[in-house]
């Protein structure tokens, strides 16, 4: 079998993991690739944990992830991506948001955020790379448009044109929003 | 025909269009969902939420007996609410094509149970196609509305989660033309379901599943797959995909027709394997039958029958190997379950409640939640419409003050599904409980779709809304009260008064869902807190609003803060607050 590349998203409804993922698997689509890519839905949307799973290669059967074959963990905030470190494959690579968004036990005070994520992740992954997704967005001129800007840096780690990122977010942005995702997921490349 | 990437319920909702679907009619639930949300974008198709799925199968029927190509399509739980005239229908057989996709839910990821709709196939004697991915849920779509007319039968189309969410490419086709109009078409030996006329029906179905059996046996949908001569696998279903990957070299019959078995294209299959597999998720619904045919297979007695699989657990349980993470967490991790969103409407609800010491009979929705800490105030929660039943059962059966804390809570979509016959019950057998609708006009819980009180169509046309207070009036609760949830105070003194009276009654509460976008007028400002004034009591996280959180460095105790990007404005944590520490941003 060809090999087949797993990205991992990882985040917290409401972040935009959503469009993020639609927008990746387009463009995976447009390179030619065979796609799968799942979520899951419901509850998801009033803030607790979410993934998606994209999944590309020559042909791709299962839509989610084998357990510890993730290429690529993708996180957009800190716990989220900590806490999905068991899935990453050997050798995997992490890009994750520098962001914390407090849980419910934490936001009320039974428990405290946990400290040193960064640290931890960095120190036993070797291939990872944090990015401030909300200052970049701030740059482009809309705090909502960090998650465009962490695929920004996400999108230099994959071999795929430039010009199909830029096709894919065209058709996918609405038109209102289009200029800001597009400054802001060239500051992403940049900082990657 | 053109390329594009669909979920599954993106692709069956294309399949229906291709099919010259002409009605398709459901009520919400994860993960069915979004297929009506899809053929609502075809002008051909007329679709709409029907008030529960027993309302929605029946429309369909009503249409598919005109001669029109009918769509339902519901949740696996679902289906036990559409039983009733599912069974009878699979004995009328259809005129135009009907077919039913039930969407299960393996893993619970957002149900109450974890039933294997298969057995409904079976149960009701009624075919069932199974897509393993978005290309063959458009394909089967279609072959079922075929299937359906060609066999004179109602068709099951499952999916499982895994299915109707995941996206992959498809190759879209062509609509279907030269489909027969409408008309009235008088036929009381088959659609008069009286004893005398079930009788020879009967008999016709059993022919038909018979007819199908063989049927399928050449049919390409059920395909055998040539690898290795030693190791064989049949699968079904997103199943197939795992198998695929924990088992590469085997040869696969791989159905897509999973009831009635294709009983000889089995057999000969599995004569000629040393070892074989069944993989598939849930029941084990084709072993048992695969055994009864006296074949030897490995199956359940390995995979788990409970929560899905996943490529990780086949190969575990198939080989017995432990996966060894490369990378672990070191540390405990706090969870992130979901929570009502901030301002929610229900929010209020159930802090009363909690205050109140109440015993609530609970509901399926948002309101769940309510569940949780630190509002916890949810006692049972069994299926739709049921909190209002329970509520009349503990009524009878209790004294005294006990007697006055059941209190039922149920959501305006829920009450219209199955709860006002239990609110019928209540009034005609002296029940003295009280009833809480949270009327947050929109059926919120599986991604706000309209329903017969919110005001507005599928198609988001205005269209009559069902009056909550006259409807409960009109089966003779004599007192039905309206609250402002927002208000802690009148919410907890009116439910309080309805709890005491010796007689049913009714509360409802009248306040949108904050997510609704045609009320986005109820937004308002955010509110701070003053640090100078907050002193750590804690009082205004007893409500449990995301927006408010809690930095334990600050001050001597650590002090509250409202994240600016979340807070409404609802103002609910501000009559919490003794201090006065709450207050509208001003722009200085
Ligand atoms: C028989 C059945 N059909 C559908 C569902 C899925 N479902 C769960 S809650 C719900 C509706 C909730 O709406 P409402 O009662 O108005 O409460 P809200 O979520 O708006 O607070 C639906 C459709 C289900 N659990 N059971
Ligand atoms: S979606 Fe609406 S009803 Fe549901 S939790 Fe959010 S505000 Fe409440
Ligand atoms: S006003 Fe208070 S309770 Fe309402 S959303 Fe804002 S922080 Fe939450």
């Amino acid at each position: 079998m060809t090999k087949v590349t797993n990205i991992l998203l990882a985040g917290v409804g409401g972040q935009g993991t959503l469009l993020a993922s639609e927008v990746l698997s387009e463009v995976l689509m447009l390179a030619g690739y065979d796609v799968k890519k799942n979520e899951i839905h419901g509850m998801s949307q009033r803030g607790g944990s979410v993934s998606s799973h994209v999944r590309f290669g020559e042909q791709v059967y299962s839509p989610i992830i084998p357990e510890g074959e993730t290429d690529i963990l993708f996180g957009f905030e800190l716990l989220e991506t900590y806490r999905n470190l068991p899935l990453l494959k050997k050798g995997g690579a992490v890009i994750t948001n520098n962001l914390k968004l407090m849980p419910p036990s934490v936001a009320t005070g039974q428990e405290r955020y946990p400290e040193g994520l960064e640290e931890l992740i960095c120190q036993q992954v070797e291939k990872s790379l944090v990015v401030d997704g909300l200052a970049l967005a701030m740059e482009a001129g809309n705090p909502r448009t960090a998650n465009i800007a962490l695929l920004g840096a996400l999108s230099t780690k994959i071999d795929v044109a430039l010009e199909l990122w830029e096709q894919a977010l065209r058709k996918m942005v609405p038109e209102k929003f289009l200029e800001e995702n597009l400054r802001a997921f060239e500051l992403g490349r940049q900082a990657a | 025909m053109s390329k594009e990437i669909l979920s599954g319920n993106e692709a069956i909702a294309r399949g229906a269009f291709e099919a010259g679907v002409k009605v398709a009619v459901a009520y919400p639930g994860t993960p069915s969902t979004e297929i009506l949300e899809n053929t609502a974008h075809y002008p051909s198709i007329d679709s709409s939420w029907a008030p529960n799925e027993k309302v929605a199968l029946e429309v369909g029927i009503g249409s598919c007996f005109g001669g029109a190509r009918s769509l339902v399509t519901m949740k696996h739980v679902g289906v036990n609410v559409a039983a009733d005239p599912l069974f009878t229908l699979s004995y009328t057989g259809v005129r135009g094509g009907l077919v039913l996709v039930v969407a299960d839910d393996p893993e619970l990821h957002s149900s109450q149970d974890e039933q294997d709709s298969r057995h409904y196939a079976r149960a009701a004697k009624v075919p069932m196609f199974e897509p393993a991915d978005s290309q063959e849920a458009l394909e089967y779509t279609r072959l079922a509305f075929e299937a359906s007319e060609q066999f004179d039968t109602p068709m099951f189309l499952r999916t499982t989660t895994r299915i109707s969410h995941s996206k992959s490419i498809v190759e879209t086709g062509e609509p279907v033309t030269g489909l027969p109009e409408p008309s009235l078409e008088r036929n009381p030996p088959k659609l008069v379901m009286l004893p005398g006329n079930a009788r020879k029906r009967h008999v016709f179905v059993e022919q038909r599943l018979k007819d199908m059996a063989e049927w399928s046996c050449s049919q390409s949908f059920n395909r055998i797959e040539e690898r290795s001569a030693e190791v064989g696998v049949i699968t079904a279903g997103v199943a197939y995909q795992y198998a695929r990957e924990v088992l590469p070299d085997a040869s696969v019959l791989k159905l897509g027709l999973v009831y009635p078995l294709p009983v000889q294209l089995v057999k000969d299959f599995a004569s000629r394997f040393k070892t074989l597999y069944v993989v598939e998720e849930l029941e084990q619904f084709l072993e048992d039958q695969i055994r009864a045919l006296g074949i030897e297979v490995i199956g359940k007695d390995r995979l788990p029958i409970c929560g899905e699989l996943t490529p990780g657990r086949v190969r575990e349980a198939l080989f017995a190997e432990k996966l060894q993470p490369a990378y672990q967490t070191t540390i405990d991790l706090p969870n992130r379950p979901p929570n009502m969103c901030p301002g929610c409407p229900h929010r209020g609800v159930f802090y009363a409640l909690n205050r109140l010491k109440a015993f609530v009979t609970g509901d399926i929705g948002c309101y769940t939640l309510g569940f949780m800490p630190p509002l916890s105030a949810m006692d049972t929660c069994v299926c739709m419409g049921a909190s209002v039943g329970n509520a009349s059962g503990l009524n009878k059966v209790l004294t005294g003050p006990d007697k006055q804390k059941v209190v039922g809570v149920i959501g305006d979509s829920t009450f219209l599904h199955t709860g006002i016959n239990g609110l019928m019950d209540m009034v005609y057998n002296g029940s003295t409980a009280t009833l809480i609708i949270l009327d947050n006009r929109i059926t919120a819980m599986t991604g706000r779709q309209e329903n017969p009180a919110s005001g507005f169509t599928l198609a988001g046309d205005p269209s009559a809304r069902v009056d909550l207070e006259q409807l409960c009036r009109s089966v003779g609760i004599r007192s039905v009260r309206k609250v402002n949830p927002w208000n802690l105070e009148e919410t907890r003194q009116v439910i309080k008064e309805e709890m005491e009276r010796e007689e049913p009654s009714v509360v409802i509460t009248e306040a949108p869902c904050i997510l609704i976008k045609r009320d986005v007028g109820q937004r308002k400002p955010p509110l701070v807190i003053d640090p100078d004034k907050c002193t750590g009591c804690k009082a205004c996280l007893k409500i449990g609003c995301p927006a408010i959180e809690w930095q334990p460095d600050a001050g001597e105790r650590g002090k509250a803060y409202v994240n600016q990007l979340l807070c409404v404005g609802c103002g609910i944590c501000d009559q919490l607050c003794k201090f006065d520490a709450y207050s509208e941003v001003t722009n200085d």
